[in-house]
């Protein structure tokens, strides 16, 4: 039996307080109404009005917005059938250049994979801009979405697409029908991964856009590289709530469904059983 | 004929977006800086026909690798990277052990939602996460406003190595306790009774079976923070202080700042040989552990 | 407990039975204990004697309360109420590291990360023994285990089999007074687990250590062990020898949890010698000798073995005759099932063996049969 241990949980203690109290802070003095980061002047929205106000960050935002949507769509595609044909294609010529390239930029520093991407839009005579963010988002993200399809497409069970095949179904039919209803929960959490790393990206980004298409991210360094701002406080709590929103609905309903599930299977017992 | 098509279509994205972008910073490297637009030389002229090929090869050379070796700054940034990187690690792994191992010996039931709560922050902006902690350590920070409490004076902390290290073990511990959590929640509980069973003592256990039995999540853990902090820019130039010399920051200034692209190509196929060991050994380390598995 | 020296499973120079001497002192004494998680009473008011150079079986359904009082006896649960004793010592205080105990668990619990021969020594080296002792104990194992070759393997290059005798060697190394074996032979294959149940009898044989083994397996138990425990819901229903727990069950649900049974419930009167029991209304009431005295008109049961019945085209004439129709034949080539069924429904199982090398069925679907049995193979049970 599990004996309650103090130092399990004064271990977690500490750690999910490391983890978690520089983002309370965060949340807490946006709501400062002193421009002062430590002085607390009572509470005041103040600084998300101003937030709400600012163009430039607006802008940014939906620069950023689009980009992500965009190159997140794009890589799930992509990274997908690069997963399929990782895990299903079998041998052929420069498949080990293939799995070299969708691993590689995992490793690879974002300030390289920036500087090549941009010193290939220059070589081809490229403008920069939002398009030039897109395609170098979306080629780092399909590899994210590629991992993460293929290890769920390397313990799906052939069998069920074996199966669809002697029913009828076309190869392509098979994967539409069968295997893509199946793997759609690691392909949308690529999606999510993918669309979570663009919104994230500050040097590719950097790199690869022009003064037509400031990112986010890019907006965002360039105001707190001269120190703290209330304004910023604003715009990071606004994120972290967007973020735990999704997050804790997301397992919510994670956790709703495997009840559900429980008690049908519970039921279907009793009927049959 | 559909099968070549499936295969064909990310294998052109990935060479014409990772592979031929790569080689050209690679040539790059290979150039000399130049006062014309490309800034380097020299460019493939095939309209000269083979003349222009081999005139091309003709003019490219290491001058910039041994430029590298020469000033002080590039081996001086290429070593305080890895030194940053090191300690770094070492930090987060004794920061995240303990978090890792109190998640697998919490109740079943307890486990599903601390490992939300691990992999939260990695959702939430990497740029954001950083900015948290310059409020926390500037000089009229929390924490000097915390320690004033207590009659202590305060600390410069923000724009010094330490607040690089605080950022690098902060932003990358997620990725330190999750393979150690994943080797130590796979472990068969049996193993430490048994060890209790043939006389050990429970830290004589830890240190004879669970730890050994961690190692291959240990290694991944540490080689998930060692590599990516080696590059890593937004923690150096937002943490650390204008004497901090990490080699991200200085390819970004060489480009941006000096914009000599020739010596930044040259910085970046370096620290791309640095990175080649370590993500060798991770490799070997995950094959490993699949075969284990 | 009468059993005929015949009956017992072990054959030897002398008959070891010292549960059946008075004055012999127990190794393990259970006294009233009780274990309960939360409301949950897993044992409940035990008491119990295991005696030195045993091989004890604790058999039950999985739930049952076995694999908790193995785990109080390794030290990785403590009884709620109640005392265990080891040599008559309490074993209460005692952590697991320091009891003079050894346990072989169900998963084998092998560290993947060391050999076989660092496995075996893992105890021993604990113990702080030299090293000379350590490798003469560690060789002496390996050879009783028969793993001379695999000693420099990891736990993963061996297979299944081998993996259990490590497991077995490991636990041995130490020469535990007592070695609980935890389902010891769950994960092997049929043919395998006979061939090591031989060998487990073997070895606890040579090392005269007292093993107490926990299964849900009734065949194992009965091979293995000098004696049995059944027990259900953390009680023991009945301790006996293997011979006395198959052919004098004190309770139906013993009767049923081993091997094959057909049970008839009725109201049991006596009649001199014996007892009949009316079982059903128009049937002949069933004759059973029992040494137990029950009262006229009580409710009770009697059990029948199915190789006990036997199956004739012709009436034979003795008493427990009974007529029916065969409606299903399990052939299972040393000896062929039948499941006849009596009039109102009723299902008895007969077993013939086929001692003939003859094709045909003697028996077949849909024939009238007589089913009989002598008063003594029937045994008269209370509840």
């Amino acid at each position: 039996m599990r004996r309650f241990s103090w130092f399990n949980v004064t271990s977690l203690t500490f750690g999910f307080a490391f983890l978690y109290l520089p983002m309370v802070l965060l949340v807490i003095y946006s709501f400062n109404a002193s421009k002062l980061v430590t002085v607390w002047a009572g509470f005041s929205t103040r600084w998300y009005g101003e937030l709400l106000r600012d163009e430039q960050f607006m802008d940014a935002a939906w620069v950023t917005i689009r980009v992500a949507l965009f190159s997140s769509t794009l890589a799930t595609v992509l990274g997908t059938l690069a997963a399929v044909v990782m895990i299903r294609a079998g041998r052929f010529p420069g498949r080990t250049l293939f799995s070299g390239m969708i691993y590689a930029p995992l490793v690879m520093p974002e300030v390289i994979t920036g500087l090549s991407l941009l010193l290939l839009f220059i070589g081809i005579g490229l403008d920069r801009g939002i398009f030039t963010v897109v395609l170098a988002h979306t080629t780092f993200a399909m590899c994210y979405v590629s991992v993460v399809v293929s290890s769920r497409l390397a313990t799906f069970d052939t069998a069920l697409e074996e199966a669809a095949l002697d029913l009828g179904c076309s190869p392509f039919e098979a994967f539409r029908l069968v295997t893509l209803p199946i793997i759609a929960p690691a392909v949308i959490s690529g999606w999510l991964l993918a669309f979570t790393l663009s919104l994230d990206d500050l040097v590719i980004a950097s790199f690869t856009t022009g003064p037509s298409a400031t990112t986010l991210p890019i907006q965002i360094f360039s105001s707190i590289r001269l120190g703290v701002s209330p304004q910023i406080n604003a715009l990071s709590s606004l994120l972290i709530g967007v973020v735990a929103i999704g997050v804790i609905a997301a397992s919510l309903a994670t956790k709703r469904r495997a009840v559900t599930q429980a008690r049908e299977e519970q039921a279907a017992a009793r009927v049959t059983g | 004929m559909r099968r070549f098509a499936l295969i064909a279509v990310p294998y052109l994205w990935l060479l014409a977006l990772f592979l031929v972008p790569f080689l050209i910073v690679l040539k790059i490297s290979l150039s000399d800086i130049a006062l014309s637009i490309p800034p380097y030389a020299p460019t493939l002229d095939l309209s000269a026909g083979w003349e222009g090929v081999r005139s091309f090869f003709a003019g490219l050379d290491f001058e910039n690798f041994v430029f590298l070796t020469q000033d002080d700054l590039y081996w001086k940034a290429y070593l305080s990277s890895v030194w940053i990187a090191a300690v770094s690690t070492v930090i987060t792994l004794l920061v995240g052990y303990p978090i890792a191992y109190g998640m697998a010996r919490a109740a079943p039931e307890w486990r599903p939602t601390l490992l939300m709560l691990v992999i939260l922050p990695f959702w939430t902006s990497f740029l954001i996460r950083v900015y948290s902690w310059m409020g926390i350590l500037a000089n009229e920070g929390f924490l000097n406003m915390v320690l004033g409490w207590f009659g202590i004076p305060p600390l410069q902390i923000l724009a010094t190595n330490t607040a690089v290290y605080i950022g690098i073990v902060y932003t990358y511990l997620p990725f330190m306790i999750l393979p150690i959590y994943a080797t130590l929640e796979r472990m068969d509980e049996s193993l430490l009774e048994a060890a209790e069973d043939l006389g050990c003592s429970r830290l004589t256990a830890f240190w004879l079976v669970t730890f050994p039995l961690s190692r291959g999540g240990v290694i991944a853990g540490c080689f998930l923070v060692f590599i990516p902090a080696i590059g890593e820019f937004v923690i150096p130039s937002l943490l650390g202080g204008s004497d901090t010399l990490m080699i991200g920051k200085v390819l970004w200034e060489e480009f941006f700042s000096n914009r000599d692209w020739p010596v930044a190509s040259a910085v970046a196929i370096v620290l791309l040989l640095i990175l080649i060991v370590p993500i060798v050994l991770f490799q070997r380390n995950e094959q490993k552990q699949r075969e284990a598995a | 407990m009468t059993t005929a020296p015949a009956d017992r499973p072990r054959p030897g120079p002398a008959v070891f039975a010292p549960w059946d001497e008075p004055d012999a002192v127990p190794l393990i004494q259970f006294k009233n204990v009780t274990k309960r998680f939360g409301d949950f009473t897993a044992i409940d008011d035990l008491t119990l004697d295991i005696y030195t150079r045993e091989f004890f079986a604790l058999l039950g359904p999985s739930g049952c309360g076995k694999t908790t009082m193995m785990r109080m006896l390794a030290g990785f649960e403590t009884p709620t109420e109640g005392k265990i004793l080891l040599s008559g010592q309490d074993i209460a205080p005692i952590p697991p590291n320091q009891r003079a105990v050894n346990m072989m668990f169900q998963s084998y619990a092998l560290f993947p990360h060391l050999s076989v021969w660092e496995n075996i020594a893992f105890g021993l080296k604990r113990e702080g023994k030299d090293k000379d002792t350590i490798r003469a104990r560690v060789d002496e194992m390996l050879r009783l285990t028969r793993l001379e070759k695999f000693a420099s393997r990891k736990p993963h290059q061996i297979s299944g089999g081998q993996r259990q005798r490590v497991a077995l060697a490991r636990s041995l190394a130490k020469a535990p007074k007592l070695l609980l074996l935890d389902e010891p032979l769950g994960a092997l294959d049929k043919k395998l687990r006979e061939e090591t149940q031989f060998e487990l009898m073997d070895i606890q044989e040579k090392t005269g250590t007292t093993f107490v083994i926990v299964t849900h397996d009734q065949e194992e138990a009965m091979t293995v062990a000098s004696r049995v425990a059944v027990m259900d819901e953390g009680k023991l229903i009945q301790v006996a020898t293997p011979p006395v727990i198959y052919e004098q069950p004190n309770s139906v649900y013993v009767a049923d949890f081993i091997g094959d049974v057909t049970i008839f419930e009725g109201t049991v009167r006596k009649d001199g010698e014996h007892y009949r029991l009316d079982w059903a209304e128009g049937q002949p009431p069933l004759r059973v000798r029992s040494p137990a005295s029950l009262r006229d008109g009580q409710t009770a049961y009697v059990a029948i073995r199915p190789e006990k019945v036997e199956i004739h085209h012709n009436r034979p004439d003795d008493h427990n005759v009974l007529r029916g129709k065969v409606v299903d034949i399990g052939y299972l080539g040393n000896l062929s099932t039948y499941h006849v069924e009596l009039p109102g429904g009723r299902m008895i199982r007969a077993q013939n063996f086929n001692t003939e090398r003859d094709t045909r069925q003697p028996f077949t679907w849909e024939d009238e049969v007589w089913v009989n049995w002598t008063e003594t193979c029937g045994v008269l049970l209370e509840r």
